[in-house]
């Protein structure tokens, strides 16, 4: 990754953890398509998704956005988070581990086009509470915002940002484990 | 549900977690205080800790437990960020074993042969053995706990460091209570248990440190 990506990557990422969430939105669609090429290059046969290390990551990144030191680069501490989450899905599925030295990243890999239901990420979402579930599938899923989230679920606008929130920890923490 | 969908969720959970700098702060206070609360409570300073102030040895003690509490908190705190691990901190960790082998060099030297096992074995090392694990097992998990909160990518590294730094401030307490200050006998009965709690930090750390 040179050093005008990485600089663009850092200052949107500042820009994110400072509440723009237009910002934020971007960062992560670049950070999915460096990520999903990172893992394509190292996942050689069958057993693993890409698709599915692309949302652990992210996932990752999102709860640990703190970790991120604001003048250190991003890409570094992303490849590290990528790398964690692809050696932990190895290691769960018991295949044989292929890490490769570190290459150029510079190209993004675009988004598959099929949008499968079966994924890690939602085998973690039918897992929880009701609540938690109902929440995160009305924005996610259906593609809700917080106040039509809120509306439909009847619950005040802090309760379903509360319930956004552990369901997303939630998530993180039985992802590929079900 | 696609990675688009993904995003655009993140993007709406706007709440902001504990900075990393403040997750340390309470880690450290909370450390403190428990290894402080159990010092006072169950040993204590010696009584002539005044008068032991005005010897090398006993100086020579809490240069090599604070420089392993110093190095390690340095090198700790970089191990909680993903990508952020430094060689350099890392083998800041030396300098406690080199301050602790030179010590033991002039020692050797200072002393006459027919004294060093008994200085070597002393008086209280069952004492020792007990309390520095027992002084450094809250601070242990006071810093596991930050570590947790960040994101270790090298979890058993991190945790072995966080029980090497829980062992530097717990040995810090200790040896102003203990009245056996040769290097030898700190190396013969700090290092152990001071190992011991780093053995406790990677074990746990596994089960502890997921994320």
């Amino acid at each position: 990754m040179d050093g005008d990506t990485d600089a663009e990557l850092a200052r949107l990422l500042n820009a994110a953890l400072t509440g723009d969430e237009q910002a934020y939105a971007v960062f992560l669609h670049r950070a999915a398509g460096l990520v999903r090429r990172f893992a394509r290059r190292r996942i050689s046969h069958g057993g693993l998704d890409p698709e599915d290390i692309v949302q652990e990551t992210l996932l990752a990144v999102h709860l640990k956005r703190h970790t991120w030191r604001t003048e250190a680069p991003v890409g570094p501490w992303l490849y590290a988070i990528a790398r964690f989450k692809l050696i932990d899905a190895f290691r769960r599925t018991s295949r044989s581990i292929e890490v490769l030295a570190d290459g150029d990243f510079d190209a993004p890999a675009p988004e598959p086009e099929d949008s499968a239901t079966d994924r890690e990420i939602d085998r973690a979402l039918s897992v929880l509470p009701a609540r938690e579930q109902a929440v995160v599938s009305s924005i996610s899923v259906d593609g809700r915002s917080i106040g039509e989230t809120a509306l439909s679920l009847d619950m005040t606008e802090g309760a379903v940002r509360v319930a956004l929130h552990r369901g997303l920890a939630r998530i993180a923490r039985t992802f590929g484990r079900i | 549900m696609d990675t688009r969908h993904l995003i655009r969720t993140l993007t709406l959970d706007g709440r902001k977690a504990v900075p990393m700098a403040r997750a340390w702060i309470l880690a450290l206070g909370g450390a403190l205080v428990i290894a402080a609360l159990l010092f006072f409570a169950a040993i204590g300073p010696r009584p002539d800790f005044a008068l032991a102030a005005e010897t090398w040895r006993f100086l020579y003690k809490f240069a090599v437990t604070l420089a392993l509490f110093a190095t390690g908190l340095w090198a700790l705190v970089a191990l909680a960020r993903p990508g952020m691990r430094s060689r350099q901190r890392l083998a800041a960790l030396l300098l406690a074993p080199c301050l602790l082998v030179a010590a033991i060099l002039v020692e050797v030297a200072a002393i006459p042969t027919d004294q060093l096992g008994s200085r070597l074995i002393g008086s209280n090392a069952m004492l020792c053995m007990t309390f520095i694990p027992l002084i450094g097992i809250g601070p242990l998990a006071a810093f596991l706990l930050a570590l947790r909160h960040g994101a270790p990518d090298a979890p058993s590294l991190a945790g072995a460091v966080a029980g090497l730094v829980a062992g530097g401030l717990a040995a810090t307490f200790y040896a102003a209570h203990c009245n056996d200050d040769s290097p030898l006998f700190v190396a013969a009965w700090y290092l152990p248990a001071i190992l011991l709690l780093a053995a406790l930090g990677a074990v746990s750390a596994r089960f502890v440190l997921r994320w």
